[in-house]
């Protein structure tokens, strides 16, 4: 067990109460889907089979199997009770029977849709708190629910789809429960949907143009991904405050800052930093990732924004929008963030007055209820930028030379067919080849194309040929409208075509994250949740991955596990090491020890470092912005993993500590019974003896001997017992006012005749305040300090005892008239077993360790020296507290 | 009462079961033993013994169990035996309802003294109108006290306490219950009142206070005024 984690009781205790608090409340498993049709009840129904076959007493609540085939057939078997059925306006209805739930009150009961609004008239309006009751009465439930019923998330849904959604639950019901995510591609649901599995046939064609758009099920198998991936956060959160590292944000304010490629960025992430620090808020910083690709220049600018916001604490999302304003507004929506935070642009563009405004001016129109911070960039200067992205000029020649290559084919080819047809159909086919190629290129190949084709069809077709000169009106036009028609018609292609790549990586990216999320989830030990973390994060990003975990302590070296990918040399592990000391990403790509071969990345979570993850890209080209998100993503979903498994493993620990010392408690009482029973035998049959009367003084005088034997016994016994007990750090300390010459008192009848032939002196002030004190350990300091005089020191010499109050210190001396102390350091005398050499018999060498142990744990300390007079000199300091006032009496 | 007192003793050790029969039995006692907590508790309700004593650490209930139990039906007295470093224990059996403890390993002298003290407490109800210990007098009537003839002049908590103690003479009482008695129920934490009264009180009663005969002090758990008569 590692040092540093020492539990502090009262925490645990805490963290054990709550742990019981939770086992008398009912737990609840929501199954969470994206959308209808998934298969949540299904999913429900195979893990409450699982627990059925366990032999746990499982029983069906309500469940609404839409009448499909396979789930009718799982839910057989499991006992169910029936249903409350009620006719309202002549419709019959039927719902959970609350009532009958809970006189049933199984063990685990099964609940579906537990978004459902109740019919009129029923105990609760909604179904939730139905579900609420029967937790309260301890019965763990199992429930259904989609990702648009959950209220923080129902406007983001309602935007995605369109739909208005009045059914929500609020996310206080869902506080402590655990959540599996049940998942289906879009295709498949799709696909599901189509074969009528879903809904009743005649309600499929309205439903899979409406809400089961793949755009629209893309978008809300993220949230819910995303949904369940925060959940899993709270869990950690929760029993990282059960541990005391205390929660990092108090506040419920959430800013968001816009990132982009712009040089201004910089700053602007500084600002939301310096404000978030303030408001003690958490921050994204978002980057809405346009339809088109950033050039290199600008790819590493922003690349280099992002990790310095993350370093900075942000949470980073990038997402892709062709419309800037609408992606931010979306994360901000999804993201529940109060505060926008914006850079002021440098200068007003005529283009965006055809766009409906500037960016700002939008964002500040559409974000309803969120403020924006318009911030001057400060800093950098922000070059103007070109009207157009960065990349519209510039020309990858391949490209366009393909291009210009087909129009030039294609103005062979109506060479041939102009023998056929008229000068009009030839500009289609222009048409079709600028459309054809817009499918396979950007738009400025598509831009060139286009005009080259107006071009070429204007000089070898319109007449008069082969000049740029075009006699009639009509032509004109014609010429005029398909060279607005091929660009117009290209672009659009282009874009469409844009848009589905970006949703496609998106898809892949929640598709991937999920993967990882869900071989997480169900790796069985830890052993395997490394193969897994390995392999995935290797076949993700095509890199050779390498995962160093460390050895021991925090702060001590990484050492990389065996089964990684890539085996780190010398160097590597050192910017391994790097990396998770300061928990800083290290390696290439980043501001720290950039050159070295690999990107090296701390796992943290919870303000600590876990391990290092290291990548070795197969090809070098570094990451898009979208896919250092991606692996971003991996990391926390990592860190989080890990951090779980480390706190399940200090929560093991803790048991552990626990149960060793119930035992150890244990096997103390039992000793000190076993000891004290024949000892109590032994005395009380002295005692009685003398009690009984009519003993000669022989026999009288044997009973004393056999008594104070008995004493001497237990007394050993007793210091045997107390020095177990400090030594396995079973002590507890009870500290409360006493009078010292209480203490004192008790110290002196216990010894009893030990201290006959001493003249014992005791020196305690009349004003001596009450002091606090633990009575039994005090108790015996003193005895082993008096006891231990008296055994050292010849008959007839005085024991003076002496109490002080020194400033914030009870100072108590035995002082005895013997020899002094034995040569050597006096420290040593409170070892344990160290006895004097010439010690008289008497005495095991525990007296003086338990003194020493009995002051430290009450906060003091002792030491011993020789008096000036002869002699020696044992002093106990303890810790002085001052009374509190005691109420004057009315007289 | 011609009859001899019957005492029921429940430990689970049988040597000590033993003993208690010897050394009570040889001072007039009846006895009755049990080896367990739910044995001592049916032969209670069947023998309606004089006094129980207890041993607080039973291998089936614990002794607080016992007493809890015992305390629904019975007001019979329980002297209760305990190990030295157990205060908590002792202190939580008192309040619970105990009349008095003895730690072992015991003294049968202190045993049987501790049985006279419940015995007589039990069966005397009405009560002296004077407690005479040693050479101070208390009259809980004129609420005098005279220290060898002398009249003390006690203040009013000085008085309650002493009266207090001086009633259950002979009888341990709990830091709780004489801070709950003396100052009222929200003080039974406010130990350092008492052990500044206490002081006072010796000051004016003890001949010599610094090493007191009248009112003992029960290291951990209480007080305890001297047994009289």
């Amino acid at each position: 067990m590692p040092d540093d984690f020492r539990p502090n009781p009262d925490q645990l205790l805490a963290a054990i109460q709550k742990e019981d608090a939770k086992q008398h409340h009912g737990k609840l498993k929501v199954f969470l889907g994206m959308c209808a049709g998934v298969g949540k009840t299904y999913a429900m129904l195979e893990a409450a089979r699982r627990e059925f076959a366990a032999g746990r007493e499982v029983v069906i609540g309500y469940l609404e199997t839409h009448g499909r085939k396979e789930t009718d057939a799982l839910a057989e078997g499991l006992p169910a009770i029936p249903r409350r059925t009620l006719e309202y306006r002549g419709i019959q209805l039927s719902e959970l029977d609350l009532d009958a739930a809970l006189a049933r009150k199984p063990k685990l009961m099964l609940v579906d849709e537990f978004a459902h609004a109740n019919a009129p008239e029923s105990r609760h309006p909604k179904r939730y708190q139905d579900v609420l009751e029967l937790l309260d009465a301890g019965i763990d439930v199992f429930t259904t629910l989609n990702i648009q019923h959950i209220e923080s998330r129902a406007e983001a849904v309602s935007q995605i789809t369109g739909v208005t959604i009045y059914e929500t639950v609020p996310d206080t019901a869902l506080t402590d429960a655990e959540f599996e995510l049940v998942d289906l591609p879009p295709a498949e649901l799709r696909a599901r949907l189509a074969a009528g599995k879903v809904y009743l046939p005649e309600r499929v064609a309205t439903a899979q143009e409406n809400f089961f758009r793949t755009g629209n099920l893309s978008a809300l198998r993220e949230l819910a991904l995303r949904f369940a991936a925060e959940h899993v956060g709270e869990d950690v959160l929760a029993a990282r405050r059960a541990y005391g590292a205390g929660a990092p944000w108090k506040s419920g304010q959430r800013l968001l800052v816009a990132v982009s490629a712009s040089p201004t960025s910089a700053s602007l992430v500084r600002w939301t930093r310096r404000l978030a620090g303030e408001l003690h808020a958490s921050w994204i910083a978002v980057y809405v990732e346009p339809t088109q690709t950033l050039s290199g220049e600008d790819q590493t600018r922003l690349a280099k924004h992002l990790a310095s916001a993350r370093a900075l604490g942000a949470e980073i999302i990038t997402t892709t929008d062709g419309d800037v304003v609408r992606g931010i507004l979306r994360i901000a929506r999804e993201q529940n963030a109060t505060q926008i935070v914006i850079g002021k642009p440098a200068g007003w563009r005529v283009i965006e007055l055809f766009r409906g405004g500037s960016v700002l001016n939008r964002l500040i129109r559409e974000s309803g209820n969120i403020d924006v911070h318009v911030v001057r960039a400060e800093g950098e200067t922000n070059p103007s930028r070109p009207l157009r992205p960065d990349n519209f000029w510039k020309i990858d020649i391949r490209v366009y030379v393909w291009a210009a290559g087909i129009v030039m084919a294609v103005t062979g080819l109506n060479a041939v067919l102009d023998r056929f047809v008229g000068i009009y159909a030839l500009a289609l086919t222009y048409l079709l080849t600028v459309v054809m190629l817009a499918l396979f290129t950007s738009r400025g190949p598509v831009f060139f194309a286009a005009t080259l084709s107006a071009v070429l069809w204007n000089f070898f077709f319109l007449p008069p040929r082969f000049t740029f000169y075009i006699k009639n009106f009509q032509d004109g036009m014609m010429f005029a409208m398909y060279f607005i028609v091929a660009l117009v018609l290209g672009q659009l292609t282009a874009r469409i075509r844009n848009q589905q790549t970006a949703e496609r990586q998106r898809e892949q990216r929640a598709t991937a994250l999920y993967l990882l999320t869900r071989e997480l989830a169900e790796s069985p030990d830890i052993a395997q949740l490394l193969a897994v973390v390995i392999q995935q994060v290797g076949k993700t990003f095509g890199a050779d991955v390498a995962l160093s975990l460390p050895d021991s302590s925090e702060a001590g070296p990484v050492t990389a596990y065996f089964a990684s990918s890539w085996a780190l040399s010398d160097k590597e592990q050192t910017v391994a090491a790097w990396a998770f000391q300061h928990r800083q990403a290290a390696g290439c790509g980043t501001d720290n020890l950039p050159a070295s071969e690999g990107l090296h990345l701390p796992l943290v979570a919870a303000a600590r470092a876990t391990g290092v993850l290291s990548l070795r890209f197969r090809d070098a080209t570094p990451l898009a912005p979208a896919q250092r998100d991606l692996l971003d993503a991996f990391i926390r979903q990592i860190a989080l993993v890990f951090d779980r498994e480390r706190l399940r493993e200090a929560e093991t620990q803790a048991k552990l500590l626990a149960e060793s010392e119930r035992m150890g408690t244990m096997l103390l009482n039992s000793v000190s019974h076993e000891l004290r029973t024949p000892l109590a035998a032994i005395s009380s049959v002295a005692s009685g003896l003398r009690a009984a009367g009519d003993l000669n003084p022989a026999q009288q005088s044997l009973t004393v001997e056999l008594d104070e034997a008995a004493r001497r016994l237990n007394r050993l016994v007793q210091n045997l017992l107390d020095l177990s007990r400090l030594e396995s750090g079973h002590l507890r300390t009870n500290p409360d006012w006493h009078d010292l010459r209480d203490l004192v008192n008790a110290a002196l009848q216990n010894l009893g005749r030990n201290l006959d032939r001493h003249a014992i002196t005791t020196d305690i002030p009349n004003d001596l305040p009450p002091v606090k004190l633990d009575a039994v350990l005090t108790e015996q300091i003193l005895v082993n300090l008096l006891g231990n005089a008296a055994v050292h020191t010849p008959p007839g010499t005085s024991v003076e005892f002496q109490a002080r109050a020194e400033g914030e210190q009870l100072v108590l001396r035995v002082a005895d008239g013997g020899p002094g102390l034995p040569p050597g350091d006096p420290e040593r005398l409170f070892d344990r077993f160290q006895r004097g050499p010439d010690a008289a018999a008497g005495g095991t060498g525990i007296g003086l360790s338990l003194v020493k142990g009995f002051a430290e744990a009450q906060g003091g300390n002792a030491s011993a020296e020789n008096r000036p007079g002869g002699g020696a000199v044992f002093t106990v300091k303890l810790p002085l507290v001052k009374p509190p006032p005691v109420p004057e009496e009315k007289a | 009462m011609s009859e001899k007192p019957l005492i029921l003793m429940v430990d689970d050790e049988p040597q000590i079961l033993r003993l208690l029969t010897v050394s009570l039995e040889a001072n007039g006692y009846r006895t009755l033993s049990a080896a367990s907590g739910q044995e001592g508790l049916v032969l209670a309700a069947q023998h309606q013994p004089a006094l129980v004593i207890l041993d607080i650490g039973l291998p089936d209930l614990s002794g607080q169990e016992v007493l809890r139990r015992l305390r629904e039906w019975s007001r019979v007295p329980v002297i209760v035996l305990s190990v030295r470093d157990d205060e908590r224990g002792k202190v939580a059996a008192l309040d619970a309802g105990a009349d008095d403890y003895v730690t072992k390993p015991f003294n049968t002298d202190e045993l049987l003294a501790r049985l006279r003290v419940a015995l007589r407490h039990a069966t005397n109800q009405e009560e002296a109108a004077v407690v005479q210990a040693k050479n101070l007098a208390i009259d809980l009537v004129t609420r005098r006290v005279t220290l060898g003839g002398r009249e003390v002049k006690l203040s009013k908590i000085e008085y309650d306490l002493l009266r207090l103690l001086a009633r259950h003479a002979g009888k341990v009482l709990t830091h709780r219950q004489i801070l709950r008695e003396v100052w009222g129920p929200g003080h039974e934490e406010d130990t350092h009142y008492l052990r500044v009264y206490i002081a006072h009180l010796r000051e004016k009663i003890e001949s010599r206070p610094e090493s007191p005969e009248l009112i003992l002090t029960e290291l951990g758990v209480g007080y305890r005024f001297l047994a009289v008569g």
